[in-house]
């Protein structure tokens, strides 16, 4: 049996019963995955429009139209939950950039005494999740904010500070090989002409990585967006939750459930992240396959 | 102090004439206040451990910032002190407290177990006078106000009676205390539970007693029926019954074998890490959800990556026309947030309400969440939804570097399109994506999110002292034992945690073994 290669548009056209075989039942089988893939966002996008407005009701997809859930959701906590997973999400991912940066271009432009133990144990202690030790994170901020009370239980703060935690391992590593790219020759230039190692850093190294440190600081984004279990152990009281706890919340509750409300607040929720995702879908593919490949 | 004439020979570390010090005079001024701060709050608390840690690490940064020799620190220093507190310390930390019986009943050292066990066991002792009393809020902690040999005194759970300065006396009753909100009966009565709960301690020596209220208006002066002899380590009963000090376990314990509550934190060595396995109410579910921590792990992957190679392959066929559309859709799941996508799910599976059964199902009466084995199902399968997007998206980067020479000998040897997919395709895919299949393992054995949002764990085990179900993985079970129970151990679930460390930490090590090896070949 002749098998030809794919080669586009060289290709002979195939037709009939030979089109199936080779072409036809792919586009069938795409589009079960894509009913497989897509029903769930389309039930709890029809979800946040019906007006029956609990998890009873909303079977029938797209049946009737109301706005009013989407309305409803500013007389909740909702707004507060959006406004403060912006500021955790948006606060870590500027700290974990500069943080890493900062850190990236210390290994990369200084040759100092530790510096190779450094990135070693980093990249060993990276191998553990800060996740897995929430108990004796609970533990620590309890007892923060016995002496700064901002600290505490229930802050923001400390949830930021809990995630600035892990800034460094995984984004070191990954801003340490692009920094490696950027030819010394420039820092050298510069420091020729005059310029300290702060204006090196911040005047020619952190332009020319804006690429990295966008996808890094857009990862950290989504990543703190969406934690959950240190949001729901250090965030204390309803007005402090970020939307992972605040959805929580409701979506777990069956019964009395807001459901409604929470479908409109996950369809409001997953907005940012999807058009992140999109804004970013070349870096992160290329990042991805970039590291397959490389492995 | 001039500017210094000869930039280039100072060290710009204390260039005065740059912008950028004012910055960082500002920033390390900020910080320097905040350490000061903490190092005075913490004398008061005792927590000395904490205050060593401030006084060192402003040493360090204002020799950082300030000296010539460390220019490296200067950028490193802001994310390794994150690092060193919210992950190595913590990291730390849970190796600590997995020896030690930490948790309800365990939560403080010895002595404030002792003036607690005393507060809890007190009667009002005969003869003593009442005086009025004032309730007052003091930065949301209840404290006492009353007069005493004609002297205002205010107190609070933590803090003795000691005199009050600024307190106004009207009578016998403190009417107002600066820095303090007085609380009408209202307010008493809204946080009732408070207030009959505070003992204010009457002096340093729990032997004086304490003052204790019944109705927030008098208060009157308390004892413990308890005798503690410091020098035997023993409480005695007002009838005699002596209970002693077990340093082993952190309790005050009788004969007759029952104790007195609160104990303290004391080392119990291994204890933690053997009760895994012989506590018969907890070794029947930890090593279920062991094994289902796997088995969960490795199913997850298998599937995610069938499915992701699946398409990968099938869709890599330039024939097909729309492959770009159908990508972008593809991947949706991968972009919605995943902790949305578990509550989702949650509701669709849902029995009596949910999606599938009312309208996929015709109304059927399948126990999707609530039944252990299709519990299981249910999480592989909404899992295989959020997880074959990622698998797609690097099976198919990897598929654009099997150079097509590979593909075409295998044609002209004969060799049909499964026996190439399997021999040639299959093995090159591997090499690449195999770093990552590891990642993934490690991600999904620590998938809290998902278990907890999707089943809580459940369904529980009946009659067992922890709220534990089938679907809990060992970082769900973990978190149970933790925060869900009737009692919070924090030391079980700490050496619990340090299993789960071990094992990760096993399996990230073998990645990066596997990844070290790859970069050599390559």
């Amino acid at each position: 049996m002749a098998t030809r290669i794919a080669t586009g548009d060289n290709e002979t056209r195939l037709r009939g019963a030979r089109w199936w075989k080779e072409v036809g039942w792919k586009h069938i089988f795409a589009i079960a995955v894509i009913v497989f893939a897509i029903f769930p966002l389309l039930y709890v996008l029809s979800a946040s429009f019906n007006p029956t407005g609990t998890l009873t009701g909303s079977t029938s997809l797209f049946s009737a139209f109301t706005m009013d859930h989407y309305i409803r959701l500013f007389g909740t906590d909702f707004p507060k939950w959006m406004l403060n997973s912006f500021i955790v999400s948006t606060t870590t991912a500027i700290g974990t950039v500069v943080m890493a940066a900062a850190a990236a271009y210390a290994f990369s432009r200084f040759r100092f005494k530790g510096r190779r133990g450094g990135l070693t144990a980093l990249l060993i202690i990276q191998m553990f999740p800060q996740m897995l030790a929430f108990v004796a994170i609970f533990l620590l901020v309890t007892t923060l904010g016995e002496i700064f009370p901002v600290l505490g239980i229930g802050s923001n703060l400390a949830l930021i500070c809990v995630y600035l935690g892990g800034a460094l391992g995984a984004n070191t590593f990954l801003m340490y090989g692009f920094f490696n790219t950027i030819p010394k020759e420039l820092d050298e230039a510069a420091k020729i002409d005059g310029a300290t190692h702060a204006q090196i850093f911040w005047g020619i190294m952190m332009r020319l990585v804006t690429p990295i440190l966008a996808v890094v600081g857009l990862l950290s984004f989504v990543g703190s967006y969406g934690e959950f279990i240190l949001a729901r152990l250090v965030l204390g009281r309803p007005e402090n939750y970020t939307l992972a706890v605040g959805l929580y919340v409701w979506g777990s509750d069956e019964r009395n459930a807001p459901w409604a409300l929470f479908a409109a607040g996950a369809v409001i929720a997953a907005i940012p992240v999807i058009l992140l995702f999109m804004y970013l879908q070349k870096y992160i593919v290329s990042g991805l396959t970039a590291g397959g490949v490389k492995g | 102090m001039s500017p210094p004439t000869t930039p280039s020979r100072l060290s710009h570390a204390r260039d005065l004439s740059r912008p950028g010090f004012y910055v960082k005079l500002v920033l390390v001024m900020l910080v320097n206040a905040m350490g000061v701060y903490g190092i005075m709050a913490c004398i008061p608390l005792e927590e000395w451990g904490v205050l060593a840690f401030l006084v060192v690490t402003l040493l360090v940064v204002d020799y950082v910032y300030f000296s010539n020799r460390a220019i490296p620190a200067k950028y490193l220093v802001p994310g390794l002190i994150f690092l060193a507190v919210f992950q190595i310390y913590v990291m730390v930390n849970t190796a600590y407290v997995a020896f030690t019986n930490y948790g309800d009943g365990h939560n403080d050292n010895k002595s404030a177990a002792i003036t607690q066990i005393m507060k809890t066991s007190d009667r009002r002792v005969d003869g003593t006078p009442t005086y009025p009393l004032t309730v007052l809020d003091r930065d949301g902690r209840i404290a006492f106000a009353i007069v005493q040999d004609g002297e205002a005194k205010v107190g609070d759970a933590e803090t003795p009676l000691a005199p009050a300065d600024g307190a106004t006396v009207e009578g016998e009753k403190v009417t107002e205390v600066e820095g303090a909100e007085v609380l009408n009966l209202g307010q008493i009565q809204q946080r009732q539970k408070e207030v009959l709960d505070l003992r204010v301690s009457m002096t340093d020596d729990p032997a004086d007693g304490w003052l204790r209220t019944d109705n927030g208006t008098m208060a009157y002066v308390a004892k413990s029926t308890l005798t503690y002899d410091e020098a035997a380590d023993t409480f005695t009963t007002a009838d005699g019954k002596v209970f002693k000090a077990d340093p082993s376990r952190g309790l005050f314990v009788a004969e007759d074998g029952s104790t007195l509550s609160p104990g303290w934190r004391v080392n119990v060595g291994f204890d933690n890490f053997t009760q895994m396995f012989s506590d018969s109410r907890l070794a029947g579910p930890f090593v279920k959800s062991l094994v289902w921590s796997f088995a969960f792990a490795i199913l997850s992957v298998l599937t995610t990556f069938a499915m992701g190679m699946l398409l990968a392959v099938v869709f890599n066929d330039p024939r097909v026309k729309g492959r770009v559309l159908y990508r972008a859709l593809f991947i949706l799941p991968y972009a919605f947030p995943a902790f949305l996508a578990a509550l989702v799910w949650r509701g669709l599976l849902n029995r009596e309400f949910g999606f599938i059964n009312q309208v996929l199902l015709g109304g059927a009466d399948i126990n999707w969440l609530g039944d252990g084995n299709l519990a299981k199902l249910s999480i592989l399968l909404v899992n295989l939804w959020l997880g074959f997007p990622y698998m797609f998206l690097v099976c198919t980067g990897a598929l654009q570097s099997i150079p097509g020479e590979l593909t075409e000998a295998g044609i002209m040897d004969g060799a049909g399109p499964l026996r190439r997919f399997g021999s040639i395709t299959l093995p090159l895919l591997l090499v690449s994506v195999a770093p990552l299949l590891i990642s993934s393992f490690a991600f999904n054995f620590n998938n809290f999110s998902l278990i907890f949002m999707l089943t809580g764990g459940g369904p529980n085990y009946p009659g067992a002292p922890y709220p534990l179900g089938e679907t809990d993985i060992l970082i769900s079970m973990v978190y149970a034992i933790a925060f869900e129970g009737g009692e919070r151990q924090y030391g079980l679930a700490s050496a619990m945690s340090i299993l789960i460390f071990v094992v990760v930490g096993l399996i990230s090590w073998l990645g990066f073994r596997q990844t070290r090896k790859l970069e050599e070949v390559l």
